[in-house]
């Protein structure tokens, strides 16, 4: 959370290039505008190439905001891709409020286990959904980012379910939007969050 | 009030772009431009916009063909970035002694060497010299506005001069925010069909792009000046024009709590509303911090400046660009001169080069540095570079 706007609810993406993580930190942002708030999200990324990390950011508030930086304190953190732990470590969670920050991640153990992993503070609260599976199960292809995003609201109510849904239909017409639409309805259902 | 649209800055300048109707739109695609690019062939292609799109290959080709399309009497609209302006730019001068009012979007983006596709706001500031109007905006709203009244602005016939205007990469460009839109009859009203100054009419033959040596190369310079500076006229007037309509009121220099502020941060692009955050930030805790925003860069308001800085003990600002062997970086040297005559002490800053993050911290360093010069009085003998890996700020 930025110093001076205490309103202002910061959000930060990771995932791989082709993951759809800006596609996600857009949504969140888009929904937000459906609720009358007030929104920036960006991409920090090198030149597109498929599976490199992506960082993405949110943030959205019901007053009007002005910075334009990256999110180095964020109040939600939102991972992916799990193999990214590998790679990047505790960064992951870097300026990650110790109070009321919440972790979003997909992966397959429980909470518990990613707490112990990085080491995180106890206040913080975690999310855990095997969001890979059920993009493989609904959509049928691993793309896992409109499926965090009901796992990411159902454990901090950034912007309402219906609105995420509504957007995400938008973005993709048809059928492919009914059933990321299905998918994010399962992550919402099934995040465990401790 | 218009309805509020998710989009991002390189698609809040292509769908005010659709509003304007140009009649040639020529453009090379370039990151993170891009999109700009590509929204516009897709409204051309699926018939939402009667223009003539001329898919160009160099940016070289793309600033000709804005060239000749606007002798003709077109309304023209390209866009570019980077390495795509550098290639542009021999044209860039012949489009102003035309007087040609060409509107070109800029995503503003680092140049190479080495390669990089991040913010930087050189590109469009080495232009300085090319006789464009030159405007640098601070977010989607703006960007999408500052494109209604880019039109207007250029095409008025006191005017009659290329428009350039600025996004930075990424932090704007591909941000997405809340856009105020307007509607394509509101913006018809407020902006006439150009009425050129002259056009190629093969019944009543004329010569462009003449030969003009000593005998009259110098006249047509001072000529062409003359009308760059009178041309601030015209941008307040449509500034005014436009707040009228919109109730969205832009400033050559826009200015937020300048008017007791012992230190001043001036600023340009996107760091503008980063540098807001630490105003409200420091004034919450009594310190008198304001902000003043270059806005439009050229014809550069030297009255408006001196006006938003005269009380102030120190002016930081903060440069987005380098320059390399100057005495200072490029909005530095021309905030200097402009309040050379008993102003401010100006102390310069460079930041953010390639897209590097510049944080609220940063420019809290930077208005801690000012009100250090402001206690002591002494004017600095250096320009400060924030957060150089390894070089003491």
């Amino acid at each position: 959370m930025s110093e001076t706007q205490t309103d202002v609810i910061d959000i930060r993406f990771y995932g791989r290039g082709g993951q759809g993580v800006v596609t996600a930190s857009r949504l969140i942002g888009e929904a937000g505008l459906l609720q009358g708030k007030y929104v920036h999200a960006f991409p920090a990324f090198g030149p597109e190439r498929i599976g490199a990390p992506v960082q993405a950011f949110t943030r959205i508030s019901n007053k009007r905001f002005y910075e334009k930086c990256e999110v180095v304190y964020p109040d939600i953190v939102c991972v992916l891709d799990p193999t990214l732990y590998g790679i990047l470590g505790q960064a992951i969670v870097s300026g990650l409020d110790e109070e009321k920050g919440v972790l979003i991640s997909n992966y397959k153990e429980s909470p518990e286990e990613l707490r112990k992993e990085l080491k995180l503070n106890p206040n913080i609260k975690v999310g855990v959904v095997d969001a890979t599976s059920i993009a493989i199960d609904v959509i049928g292809r691993a793309i896992t980012n409109t499926v965090i995003l009901g796992a990411l609201i159902k454990a901090a109510e950034v912007v309402d379910l219906e609105n995420i849904i509504k957007v995400t239909k938008k973005r993709f017409p048809g059928e492919i939007g009914e059933k990321n639409a299905e998918a994010i309805r399962r992550a919402y259902n099934e995040v465990v969050i401790s | 009030m218009g309805e509020i649209v998710g989009m991002t800055g390189d698609e809040s300048i292509a769908y005010a772009v659709k509003l304007c109707d140009p009649d040639v739109i020529a453009a090379y695609p370039i990151t993170p431009q891009t999109i700009m690019v590509e929204r516009l062939a897709d409204f051309v292609y699926d018939g939402e916009l009667d223009s003539e799109f001329i898919p160009v290959e160099s940016e070289h080709s793309a600033m000709s063909c804005c060239y000749g399309s606007s002798i003709a009497g077109a309304r023209v609209f390209t866009a570019s970035a980077s390495q795509g302006i550098a290639l542009m730019f021999e044209i860039l001068f012949i489009v102003s002694n035309a007087r040609l009012p060409v509107v070109m979007g800029v995503a503003n983006r680092a140049l190479s060497a080495p390669i990089n596709i991040h913010a930087g706001l050189e590109d469009q500031l080495v232009c300085r010299d090319t006789g464009w109007i030159s405007i640098f905006c601070h977010d989607c709203q703006s960007a999408y506005d500052t494109t209604i009244m880019a039109f207007k602005i250029a095409e008025d016939k006191e005017v009659s001069l290329p428009l350039m205007y600025g996004i930075d990469a990424f932090i704007i460009s591909h941000a997405l925010e809340g856009v105020e839109t307007l509607e394509k009859r509101e913006v018809g009203d407020f902006l006439p069909p150009r009425d050129p100054l002259y056009v190629l009419d093969p019944d009543d033959p004329i010569s462009v792009g003449s030969l003009a040596l000593q005998d009259s190369y110098y006249e047509l310079k001072y000529a062409q000046e003359q009308v760059m500076i009178n041309s601030m006229k015209t941008i307040k007037k449509v500034q005014e024009e436009f707040g009228e309509l919109t109730g969205r009121y832009y400033n050559v220099i826009n200015t937020y709590y300048a008017e007791d502020a012992e230190v001043i941060l001036v600023t340009q692009g996107a760091i503008t509303g980063t540098a807001r955050t630490v105003v409200d930030r420091y004034r919450s805790q009594g310190k008198k911090l304001g902000l003043a925003q270059v806005h439009v860069y050229r014809p550069f308001p030297e009255k408006e400046l001196r006006d938003a800085l005269k009380g102030a003990k120190v002016a930081a600002t903060i440069d987005r660009s380098i320059t390399f062997g100057a005495p200072g970086p490029i909005l530095y040297s021309d905030v200097k001169v402009t309040t050379s005559n008993g102003g401010p002490i100006i102390q310069g800053f460079i930041a953010g080069l390639g897209g590097r993050d510049v944080r609220i911290e940063d420019i809290a360093k930077v208005a801690d540095r000012a009100f250090e010069t402001a206690k002591t009085g002494e004017e600095p003998t250096k320009i400060s570079w924030i957060g150089v890996r390894g070089v003491e700020f």
